[in-house]
């Protein structure tokens, strides 16, 4: 893709012409209500798509979404309009503002309302950013190095008998919030994924990679592309086996699947009210109790190197995980399990009061490691007598929660490994299984590498995983599909 | 179909078991007074706010740039989607929510390669500019793009409007009402004791719809649909249990809402007799599915089965496969002779239902399985021409200004028999088995083989009679030896028109809406599991 240029989209100055700072400032000063706060987000995205070794979708998007909250005190509390509109004019601004304030005298009071945050009184400090500059935005010349090195993986992969389907994305939000508390911040989010499944003839066989990246500077294609003929290669004896528990052996990224439902199923009020397996047996939640006996830790922090993330609240609404009436509020590495215990869940200030634990809100990234682990997949791989090695899992769902069981496929690649070597390819299989009843009985963890999730990659892309062995994985029954 | 949060499930025929009379909190009259400040137009027409927009204006603008530009092929489609979300936890506004997008989008066919491209601002310059930017984006693609786009040619609809079949927008609707309406339900059954905490939800959505090609298609379209939901907890006894509605989400307007409270009286005793009930043993058991859970089964194993695009591995990186391959068209056992299914986007209420597609196509209806044998497939119009087809069948569609057609579903519906028996009268024909009422969980795999199902309740028969719920149940198949399994259809008085709001595909991820009929349906010798023992517990 050499050569090609990435087309300057000029704003056009007859509908909007206020640049995301000001529409902020001009929320606030048009509001009428008693609070306000505002979210502007400038997102841009560019995409590529394809199949059968060519590419067949693609676009770029450009877009603005300015969020109203408006807050009303009444007798009885606090109500809150909150109303999103994309594609606005300047001259909307007004109307978008009104209706949040219509929408929150309607409203009965909110529960968890609370004060909003200012700069002295609990809100991060600083901006996040240097507020007043524009936002950057990404385009398809993001993919400049990226597009050709995947038409030469194409090219080599066409005479290999291998065919390549995938998807790459970046995206680049900006997003501004302001509060008529006094509170401005900013925060830059790039986010970037690449998914490559190949399909090889003979052998037969479907096998994946996939990466995160903020940038697309650090995806190697040839590197991928080798990964995947090192797993067709294993394919080339193929072995099957029935339902029933194995010895299993989970790469980072299917651990990365299974730890981000854990940490979705980690909701402090829905722990409290008894719903989830985080929920002690009587009453209140199972924060102080051991759930490995490995001394694990499982943890968020904004700041993680190559996962960096908003390192403040920013909620377009009132919620049970995540709520406006805490936006601003910092973000600071928060561990939910320590030395394999529970020790925190992910709260909003209301459910912090309930719950009597300090406020550790939703974090947008999720790392798991055993301190002190060293071992790679392929070391645990040349360590198992017998066992079974998952490539990733797929359809996930909830079967239980107050168990946490979920149900779900291995997907692109399950292979047997005896004496420290990979036999061939399995076939695939549904499983039954909680996270939490891994973390119980996992028999060894290895070393945290960045792991991009198959499952939920399209939603939470920031996670670091080691490798988990666990010794009786519940594959429920065979799956036909391959 | 994503992960986002559960859709209702549609509404079942009355469970055979229950004794209590449902009955409706509200009368008649109560929802006419309710409804007073609301005005009912005689024809419904496209709101003049979306009309009054410069449509054309913009549609020319860009569509004269692409073809200046040496595109094949244009489409300008501009929408307004408005979305609405009211979230209740035990009778407080726990999250509400409305979102109002706005944009447009141009997508060509440029040297037999794709270029699509986005925008918001409604100026002639923008609209040129976002055209002349996915041709940009066409040309980038072209080096890397081995596949040479063509697409099926369609007949020219000039000036069509369509708009869905409603009675009263639910954005006419104040949010104080709604709330209100969805607290007092709320409240009432917390006054429950055997009521724990009361979820209760209302999505709305409004999507308008203006569409021109440079084939000279032009369309301008309304819909509005909603999905009311309210779940029941039990957290008694540290044991979780919770019973929901099972009224489905539908392509109606507010006037749907009393459909949903009449089941709200039966919630807590069901609930109360689920949290009662016996765990269920593993094995084989014959499964009375009623409608309320069927839909979901049918969404899964055939409604994704039969996409063409799936078929042919444009998903195959993503949401998967199919092992319904074309090569088995008009031989592949699907089912059992009794099986017959249709795609449809023609139905009053469907989620998918809508005048033209989003690449100007009529809908219709159309074969998928016939006498349980595979004859036909969901396709766009880039499809139909890649296999030959002379026409599309309409199953383009966009979730967004922002995001490029892609081929969805139709809604795909299993048909009754037409003289076929109560759903009381396919349980007296089950010596050992359970009836299935409303769903809950799923999970199939990435060529729709083998799936895993749980629900809202399971009823044990024995010797014909329904005896009592159970507990922890899921059923597990492969999907032709299940249609295969299927040895008697409810007649059309069991008939339900279920759906979801949330079916997931694509990449970039895009969501859709879409409406599944069928009967109450009985199937031999099904595996069941029990879901604790699943877990190890």
């Amino acid at each position: 893709m050499s050569g090609v240029h990435s087309p300057e989209s000029k704003r056009s100055t007859v509908s909007q012409s206020l640049s995301a700072q000001a529409v902020t400032e001009r929320v606030l000063e048009l509001s009428r209500a008693d609070d306000c706060m505002v979210l502007v987000t400038e997102n841009s995205t560019a995409n590529l798509r394809w199949a059968g070794n060519s590419l067949t979708t693609n676009g770029v998007t450009r877009g603005r979404e300015v969020t109203v909250v408006s807050l009303v005190e009444g007798p009885e509390g606090t109500s809150v309009g909150t109303v999103s509109r994309s594609g606005l004019r300047d001259d909307q601004l007004e109307d978008l503002v009104r209706s949040a304030e219509a929408a929150a005298r309607e409203a009965p009071p909110a529960e968890g309302a609370h004060p909003l945050l200012g700069p002295g009184t609990g809100a991060a400090q600083g901006v996040g950013g240097d507020w007043d500059a524009p936002p950057a935005a990404t385009d398809i010349g993001v993919f400049s190095t990226f597009a050709p090195d995947l038409g030469t993986a194409f090219e080599r992969s066409a005479k290999a008998g291998v065919k390549l389907y995938g998807y790459a994305e970046h995206s680049l939000n900006s997003t501004f919030f302001g509060s008529s508390t006094g509170v401005r911040l900013r925060h830059d989010q790039p986010t970037g994924t690449v998914d490559l499944n190949a399909k090889s003839a003979d052998p037969g066989h479907s096998t994946w990679v996939g990466r995160a990246t903020r940038d697309f500077a650090d995806i190697d294609v040839e590197a991928l592309e080798a990964e995947l003929g090192r797993r067709i290669a294993w394919a080339r004896t193929s072995v099957e086996l029935p339902a029933g528990r194995y010895e299993t052996l989970l790469p980072p990224e299917a651990v990365a699947d299974l730890m981000i439902d854990l940490y979705w199923g980690m909701g402090a009020r829905d722990a409290f009210e008894g719903r989830t397996a985080l929920s002690a047996k009587r009453a209140g939640t199972r924060v102080g109790e051991r759930l490995s006996p490995l001394p694990l830790r499982l943890r968020s922090n904004p700041a993680e190197p190559g996962l960096e993330c908003a390192p403040f609240v920013l909620a377009d609404s009132p919620g049970r995980r995540i709520s406006a009436f805490d936006n601003g509020l910092p973000i600071r590495e928060s561990e939910w399990i320590s030395d394999g215990e529970l020790s925190r869940l992910v709260q909003t200030h209301d459910s912090a009061v309930l719950t009597a634990l300090p406020v550790t809100p939703d974090t947008d990234n999720l790392v798991l490691e055993l301190p002190g682990a060293t071992a790679s997949l392929d070391d645990m791989v040349a360590g198992t007598e017998r066992g079974l090695l998952v490539t990733c899992l797929w359809y996930i769902r909830v079967v239980d929660p107050r168990s946490m069981l979920l149900t779900g496929l291995t997907r692109d690649g399950v292979y047997l490994v005896e004496d420290g070597e990979v036999k061939g390819a399995v076939n695939n299989f549904r499983f039954n299984e909680s996270p939490v009843g891994l973390l119980e009985r996992v028999s060894e963890v290895g070393r945290t590498v960045p792991a991009l999730s198959r499952e939920m990659g399209d939603y939470f892309t920031r996670t670091a995983m080691p490798p988990m062995r666990v010794p009786d994985f519940n594959m429920s029954t065979v799956s036909r599909a391959s | 179909m994503s992960r986002a949060a559960g859709s209702g499930p549609p509404r079942g025929g009355p469970a055979p078991c229950e004794t209590e009379q449902t009955r409706p909190f509200l009368g008649e009259a109560a929802w006419q007074k309710r409804l007073r400040h609301v005005t009912f137009p005689d024809v419904r027409e496209i709101d003049h706010e979306f009309l009054s927009l410069p449509l054309r204006v913009l549609a020319d603008a860009a569509l004269q740039r692409a073809r200046d530009l040496g595109a094949d092929h244009a489409d300008f489609r501009l929408e307004r989607v408005r979305g609405q979300r009211l979230v209740l936890a035990d009778g407080s506004v726990e999250s509400s929510g409305e979102t109002d997008t706005l944009g447009f989008a141009v997508r060509v066919v440029h040297n037999g390669t794709w270029g699509f491209a986005a925008g918001t601002e409604l100026t002639t310059d923008a609209a040129a500019s976002v055209a002349a930017r996915a041709v940009d984006v066409a040309k980038v693609a072209s080096v890397l793009s081995s596949d040479h786009i063509e697409l099926a040619p369609e007949p020219a609809h000039h000036d069509a409007v369509w708009v869905s079949s409603y009675e009263v927008d639910p954005f006419d609707v104040p949010v104080r009402d709604k709330t209100e309406l969805l607290a007092d339900w709320s409240r009432r059954l917390l006054a429950d004791p055997r009521v724990n905490h009361v979820d209760a939800s209302l999505l709305q959505a409004k999507e308008q719809k203006f569409y021109a090609d440079t084939a000279g298609t032009v369309t301008t379209q309304q819909r509005v649909r909603l999905a009311p939901v309210v779940e029941a907890v039990s957290t008694s006894d540290g044991r979780l249990e919770s019973m929901r509605t099972i009224s489905p989400p539908v392509g109606r307007g507010y006037e749907y809402l009393p459909t949903v409270e009449a089941e709200l009286a039966e919630l807590p005793e069901l609930l109360a007799a689920k949290a009662a009930a016996p765990s269920v043993e593993p094995g084989e058991y014959d499964l009375v599915i009623d409608p309320s859970n069927l839909w979901l089964t049918i969404h899964e194993s055939i409604g994704h089965a039969t996409e063409l695009d799936r078929a042919l591995g444009y998903e195959a990186a993503y949401a998967g496969t199919s092992f319904a391959t074309p090569d088995g068209l008009g031989s592949l056992r699907y089912g059992s002779p009794i099986m017959n299914v249709t795609g449809d986007r023609t139905v009053e209420h469907g989620l998918s239902t809508i005048g033209y597609d989003d690449e100007g196509v009529a809908t219709s209806s159309f074969e998928l399985v016939t006498d349980g044998v595979l004859t036909g497939y969901q396709r766009d119009r880039r499809i139909s021409r890649l296999t030959g087809h002379e026409r599309s069948n309409g199953c383009a569609f966009a979730d967004s200004p922002a995001t490029m057609p892609i081929q969805r579903m139709a809604n795909v519906s299993l048909a009754p028999d037409p003289r076929g028996p109560s759903t009381e009268e396919l349980i007296r024909r089950v010596d050992d088995g359970i009836y299935v009422v409303g769903d809950r969980s799923w999970s199939i795999d990435m060529q729709r083989y083998n799936f895993q199902f749980t629900g809202q309740r399971f009823y044990r028969i024995r010797g014909g009679r329904v005896t009592g719920q159970l507990r922890d149940v899921a059923y597990q198949a492969t999907t032709t030896d299940f249609w295969n399994s299927m040895t008697a259809l409810g007649g059309p008085q069991t008939y339900v028109l279920g759906g979801a709001f949330n079916c997931g595909k694509g990449q970039p991820g895009q969501v859709a809406p879409v409406s599944h009929g069928c009967p109450s349906a009985l199937f031999e010798k099904v595996r069941v599991l029990n879901t604790v023992r699943e877990a190890g517990a």
